[in-house]
């Protein structure tokens, strides 16, 4: 097996059950696996809320170390269309052409610091600095900035080892309250100060409701965005075939985004509480315990996609859920996929080929199921096009 | 070519010309309001969602499974809903009338 891909560890119970129990402190999950309940399921907020104790339908619950309501995540309808309205024109910005402009530079940037067939660590040396920079455009926000962001370190709120780190989201909650507090009293042309002086319902929002957009806008953009970028990476490292593809065919770079997010999907799950007692997939589900919605596995549906296991950049029609669905679908996804996109655009222009030195994966586990996610590094060589 | 009429949800409408690509493409490059196309149009966001004129859906023709399957869900969808990166612009869709959902 190559060390690009990602095995679906819920191939067989998908097939077989439809959905798989695990435990995660002591409240467990039922994790649905096929597409069509996964989509059904989030569309149904009246059943399936994300409104609940702050931190429990994130899996492994964020319950013990976090009080702070994220928003719009998790606040249901019809609520959470207010806030959405009040933030989705600031997160479709990555639409126009001077935003895609400046990412365009920060990617060939980086290239130009790392691809010189010297050794780097994709992870530290490309993705994390990447994803910061770019979150610079999309805050809009100062470049500087993104030095302080890297620093972090690649999670927000885990470290390696240990599952759930308070003191790590300490630092970033400390961030933010000071950044809001400045834009309270100095309005500036950022994202800060748009939630502390845009209106919803005609009325301002507190700084806490501003706090909880801002730690979703930096917890939930994180990880997703450095695991796409480096698995991409992976990927062209294992198969360069494709990149040359790519080369011949860029109109193909919007199917090759679609598709990676697909057989990535950075996010594996997200939970939802079930408000009455009901049926998921000829399942019963007692009201107050949870469900989730498992990305990770509707994306391989074989019922759905056909050889689900191959990632093929020329996938056309491509229904998949890496995005989430209905109501509560990404916010940052306008952003992501100019990433995205940008990232192979630019790899087409710059990279001859990406050689694979060494892989230590990145592998989550829920209950019994073990799944590759990304590398928690990956040493490769990019070679320049000359 | 093909000229399409899109009918925005304000009641606006606006006539595009097409030689190729998709619907979808169509309405994002002549702006037209409420198509985003976030996907690029692989069948995956919905933002392209459209009411054919119950008189043109000979024209486009019926949705397949998987995009029945997507528009089950999609807010005010009913017999007359497309989406819109679905449909290939050709000469036979002349003439047909649009009303962007929502
Ligand atoms: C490849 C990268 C990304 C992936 C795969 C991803 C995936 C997802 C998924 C699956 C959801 C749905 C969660 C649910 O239904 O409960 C979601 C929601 C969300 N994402 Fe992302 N995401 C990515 C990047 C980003 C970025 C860059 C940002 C912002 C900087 C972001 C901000 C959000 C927000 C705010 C929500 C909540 C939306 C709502 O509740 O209405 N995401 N994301
Ligand atoms: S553009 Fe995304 S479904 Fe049509």
């Amino acid at each position: 097996m190559k060390e690009s891909e990602l095995p679906d560890p819920f191939a067989q119970i998908r097939a077989d059950k439809g959905y798989a129990e695990i435990d995660d402190q002591g409240d467990p999950v039922t994790m649905l696996l096929r597409l069509k309940d996964v989509r059904k399921t989030a569309h149904n907020y009246q059943a399936f809320t994300s409104e609940t104790v702050p931190g429990r339908i994130v899996v492994p619950s964020e319950v013990s170390i976090r009080n702070t309501r994220q928003i719009p995540f998790e606040v249901d309808p019809p609520m959470h269309g207010a806030y959405r309205a009040m933030v989705e024109p600031w997160f479709k910005r990555p639409l126009e052409e001077q935003y895609q402009e400046q990412l365009a530079a920060i990617v060939s940037g980086l290239f130009t610091e790392v691809a010189g067939g010297e050794k780097i660590e994709v992870v530290h040396d490309f993705a994390l600095p990447l994803q910061s920079r770019a979150l610079t455009l999309l805050l809009n926000t100062p470049m500087e900035e993104a030095a302080r962001w890297i620093s972090w370190g690649t999670h927000v709120f885990r470290s390696e080892g240990e599952a759930l780190d308070g003191s790590k989201a300490d630092v970033l909650y400390d961030y933010i309250d000071a950044k809001l507090k400045e834009a309270e009293s100095h309005r500036g042309e950022d994202l800060f100060s748009l939630l502390m002086h845009g209106e919803v319902h005609g009325r301002k929002l507190s700084r806490e409701e501003a706090k909880g957009v801002m730690v979703l806008t930096f917890a939930g953009g994180r990880d997703t965005v450095i695991n796409a970028v480096t698995n991409s990476l992976a990927h062209f490292a294992g198969y360069p075939e494709d990149l040359e593809r790519l080369r011949r065919e860029p109109e193909l770079v919007n199917t090759a985004v679609e598709e990676m997010i697909r057989y990535f999907s950075p996010l594996t799950h997200m939970g939802r509480v079930v408000t009455q007692d009901t049926q998921v997939c000829e399942h019963a589900v007692k009201a107050d315990s949870r469900v989730s919605l498992c990305w990770a596995s509707a994306n391989r549906d074989e019922t759905v996609f056909e050889e689900p296991d191959r990632l093929k950049i020329d996938r056309k029609v491509n229904p998949h859920v890496g995005f989430g669905f209905s109501h509560h679908n990404c916010l940052g996804a306008t952003h992501a996929r100019q990433v995205m996109r940008i990232l192979l655009k630019e790899m087409i222009q710059n990279i001859e080929k990406v050689e694979l030195v060494e892989a230590r994966d990145n592998i989550e586990v829920w209950g019994d199921f073990h799944r590759k996610v990304g590398f928690h590094s990956l040493q490769v060589r990019l070679h320049p096009k000359n | 070519m093909a000229k399409i009429t899109f009918i925005a949800s304000n009641g606006s409408s606006k006539i595009a010309e097409g030689f190729g690509g998709s619907l979808m493409e169509l309405a994002v490059s002549h702006g037209i309001q409420g198509i985003d196309g976030d996907c690029g149009g692989v069948c995956s966001c919905a933002t392209c969602h459209v009411h054919v004129a119950p008189g043109d859906m000979e024209k486009t023709g019926p949705a397949s499974d998987i995009e029945k399957d997507m528009l089950e869900l999609a807010d005010g969808a009913d017999e007359f809903s497309r989406l819109c990166c679905q449909i290939q612009v050709s000469d036979a869709l002349d003439g047909i009338q649009l009303r962007v959902a929502k």
